[in-house]
């Protein structure tokens, strides 16, 4: 069974390009536009009964930005433990601190690269049985 | 590679997003600049150039990644409250904009830009924050903390980490993670698995800390490893493992063996994860296009417009500000190609005539007009009609890109002659067939470049007229009786029409001392070969005119009018119809041919009566309406159909109503009816035809051709207009 991964970014370009590479490495992805739409899409998942293995967000989003959806997420017991990315452009150590501090699992440092984000994910999820 | 097709598709749709984002920029600027310095509306102009940064960045578009960072940097001190949003910033941020646009272009198109205008762009941007901005480095690595936690338990000895021994290249690691690991959602299992990856792997773990099992908590870390790995990886590979978990655990990795060597330099270290191919991250996004099978489950409304703008409410004016509108998620739109809706369109107008050809069959067999057959035939009409609009309506556009491109256009040529200028658009909703936008640009620059250069006096010269020294440039769109009405409006001085006058006479374009109407002045302006720059500046002198402006507008069937009064300013006002598919037409017949005559450019019809019309030296015969002489031409003769007749008494005449206002009698020989018609272009197949728009097919399959009757009259004598002028005056 391949590991379901939520991914939270307000361009779509860069969701475009999650999804290809996600789906490409044998994942499954949903897409997500803000914090906000993240924490609906995340609802819907859990209620499907395919709860997220792995979350991906932004940090530059409308509405609720990565650090809001990160608290948020941690904030709900069911998924106070699943594993989460953050991808940015932002400079690392200060992203590190940052991302560290609202609960996120990892971070992955845009120009976004499949390669690397699909290590990240087997990194913090483990790999699924694919 | 197969997966560079679908990564060529989301390049394509990645310029479509930046087109959007670009707009809604703008948008942001626009608001800050009337005031609106809103958190939100700061953040909507950062995040738009941070996504086209960030997307940029996957397609290695290293121009627009730099650019956009460096703008970025500045906007995050207005972002932070560091720097105020003075209109001189937002001005410069403006600037900033437009270069941002001319990079996406020149990305999208593989161009290379020239960088003299974008670094003095970043220069002035970058004196904002008093200085240079370093460029975004990837400086994302910084393993030397780990080398500091040293774990007592971890010097598993036996193999120590100076010994060059014999023993095959390899790490010593031990790893003992904290409570916060797991707190962050890390598991030490599956880095564990990624060590694995790596290379021959033993582990051993190590309990010492396991408390009794009273005190033991699940979530704290209890449990450590010892691991050895025998990998020809490198030092910095085995620590990316851990990266997430840096500070969250106790580590140590040494070197065994013939270990590849550690980091020589903290600065040259490479991307995680990109170790082994130095360069560029990205995928080739370049070649082919391909299907994108992929399928989309998600429930989302996925947004993914095929047009640079996306779909905005109703074609209403007075948009105002939506930039917080658009930060709260388009509207779920679908992605159509545009040659299904060429198709779709082209269906629809099969459609229309199919439907002609029925009513037309219906009437010539006789049926009766409250039969069912009738009534059905009125509902299939409407609905015909319905869905023609529908389907119009698929390809229209708000005018707002067209508008935004104006705004650039305003701030560009006020710098260059010197003026302030504001720019006011109102209107920017309204929707015009996307065909008909295209169009529009050129001679949209070229009128609103004249409304600047020449419109607008200097600031001097404002302030010696009383006025404001910043001028006011306007631009507006509505929709009028089925028709889109654009004006471009100054406050400037008005037309000089002394000036234009002499100018005119001085080109031998009108004969000296002609009593002229003052709307007769201003509409020299369109005559060819007319320029009232006293020289030719850098703005006016590229080869346009205003006639150049008024025939491709007539192109688009459109029409365009001057007013101006003196000391208060002029107004071009544009005239478009709704698509250019359909037309209102008039059928008539003429030497035995049928036409089509455009409805909009017919103002009345009349019947000739022998009392009304006069001769005028060989050829020309006038008629009177409301003590106006009007030249009579005859289509026939015009079109080459027959010679003229003896005598026009009882002909049916069409009043044509030029753009400058003159008018000329069309003489037909029947009117035939009045209805729309479907457009077929000619110009693929015969290229331009004077005095011929375009053709249509007619109820009964005929193909007819539809009249330019601008055309035909100005190829009929275009001095013809200003003999009225003699009788009239």
């Amino acid at each position: 069974m391949s590991l379901k991964i939520l991914a939270v970014d307000d361009s779509r370009t860069i969701r475009d390009m999650l999804k290809l590479a996600l789906a490409q490495a044998g994942f499954a992805p949903e897409v997500a536009e803000d914090g906000v739409h993240g924490l609906e899409v995340l609802e819907e998942m859990a209620q499907d009964g395919t709860p997220p293995d792995a979350i991906i967000t932004d940090i530059n989003m409308p509405r609720m930005d990565g650090f809001g959806f990160i608290d948020a997420v941690r904030a709900k017991s069911a998924h106070s433990a699943v594993p989460i990315l953050v991808l940015s452009t932002e400079s690392a150590a200060e992203l590190k601190a940052r991302a560290r501090a609202s609960g996120a699992t990892g971070w992955i440092v845009k120009p976004f690269d499949p390669v690397k984000l699909v290590k990240a994910i087997n990194m913090v999820a483990g790999k699924g049985a694919a | 590679m197969p997966e560079t097709d679908p990564m060529a598709e989301i390049r394509a749709s990645f310029f479509i997003e930046c087109e959007e984002l670009l707009e809604s920029l703008q948008d942001g600027l626009t608001a800050m600049d009337d005031g609106d310095t809103d958190s939100e509306t700061i953040n909507v102009c950062f995040r738009a150039v941070h996504s086209i940064k960030g997307g940029a960045g996957a397609f290695g578009l290293e121009e627009l990644v730099r650019f956009a960072h460096r703008f970025e940097t500045v906007m995050d001190e207005i972002r932070n409250g560091r720097l105020d949003p003075t209109r001189d910033t937002i001005a410069l941020f403006f600037r900033g904009a437009d270069i941002l646009y001319d990079i996406v272009r020149a990305s999208r198109d593989g161009e290379t830009l020239d960088t003299t205008t974008t670094e003095a762009v970043l220069g002035d941007l970058e004196a904002l924050v008093g200085g240079v901005i370093e460029e975004e480095v990837e400086e994302e690595i910084d393993f030397a903390p780990m080398t500091l936690s040293l774990d007592p338990l971890g010097d598993d000895d036996g193999e120590s980490s100076d010994a060059a021994d014999d023993s095959p290249p390899g790490f010593a690691i031990s790893f003992h993670p904290n409570a916060e690991l797991f707190a962050s959602g890390n598991e030490p299992r599956h880095l564990l698995a990624a060590l694995q990856d790596l290379g021959e792997m033993t582990t051993t773990c190590d309990l010492s800390k396991l408390p009794a099992l009273e005190n033991l908590h699940p979530e704290e870390g209890a449990i450590g490893w010892h691991i050895e790995l025998t990998t020809p990886a490198r030092e910095e590979e085995v620590a990316e493992v851990f990266e997430f978990v840096d500070g969250l655990c106790e580590l140590t990795i040494k070197a065994r063996g013939n270990a590849a060597p550690g980091l020589p330099d903290l600065d040259s270290i490479v991307i995680p994860g990109t170790a082994d191919d130095g360069d560029g991250p990205t995928p080739d996004p370049a070649p082919a296009t391909a299907e994108d099978d992929e399928p989309d489950p998600e429930p989302e409304p996925v947004s993914a417009a095929p047009q640079p703008t996306p779909p905005k409410p109703a074609p209403t004016a007075g948009a105002g500000k939506d930039s917080k509108q658009a930060a709260a998620g388009p509207k779920a739109t679908v992605r159509v190609d545009l040659d299904r809706i060429e198709r779709l369109v082209n269906l629809v107008g099969e459609l229309v005539i199919n439907q002609a050809m029925l009513s037309q069959s219906v009437v010539e067999a006789g049926i009766p007009a409250n039969s069912t057959v009738s009534s059905g035939l009125e509902e299939f009409l409407q609905l015909t009609r319905d869905i023609q609009e529908s389907v119009m309506m698929i390809r229209a556009q708000p005018v707002k890109s067209l508008f935004q491109r104006m705004s650039r256009i305003v701030r560009e040529s006020s710098s260059m002659v010197g003026k302030s200028v504001r720019f006011v658009t109102d209107g920017e909703a309204t929707e015009i067939d996307k065909t008909v936008i295209e169009r529009l640009a050129d001679p949209l620059t070229h009128m609103v470049r004249n409304a600047v250069d020449h419109g607008l006096e200097t600031t001097e010269g404002r302030l010696k007229a009383g006025k404001p020294s910043e001028g006011v440039v306007t631009l507006t769109a509505a929709h009028k009786s089925g028709r889109v009405v654009l004006e471009i409006k100054d406050d400037g001085g008005g037309i000089n029409r002394e000036v234009v006058r002499a100018k005119a006479e001085e080109k031998g374009l009108i004969p000296p001392g002609v009593p002229m109407q003052d709307q007769e002045i201003d509409n020299l302006l369109f005559l060819p070969g007319f320029s009232t720059a006293k020289e030719v500046s850098d703005l006016s002198g590229r080869g346009v005119g205003m006639d150049v402006v008024r025939s491709s507008i007539q192109a688009l069937g459109g029409r365009v009018t001057i007013t101006s009064e003196p000391g208060v300013g002029t107004t071009f006002s544009i005239s478009l119809p709704l698509t250019l598919a359909v037309l209102d037409g008039m059928v008539v017949e003429a030497g035995g041919e049928i036409l089509v005559v455009p409805l909009g450019s017919i103002s009345e019809t009349l019947t000739l009566q022998a009392a009304d019309m006069e001769q005028l030296g060989a050829g020309t015969k006038l008629v009177r309406i409301r003590e106006e002489f009007v030249p009579i031409l005859d289509m026939a003769v015009q079109l080459g159909f027959r010679p003229a007749l003896e005598s026009y008494e009882g002909s049916s005449v069409l009043l044509i109503t030029m753009e400058d206002n003159t008018r000329s009698a069309l003489v037909v020989d029947r009117i035939v009816e009045q209805r729309q018609v479907v457009i077929k272009g000619l110009q693929e197949s015969y290229g331009r035809i004077p005095g011929i728009a375009a053709a249509t097919i007619l109820g009964n399959g005929r193909i007819a051709l539809i009249l330019d009757p601008a055309d035909l009259i100005a190829s009929a004598g275009s001095s013809r207009s200003l003999q009225t002028f003699d009788l009239a005056g």
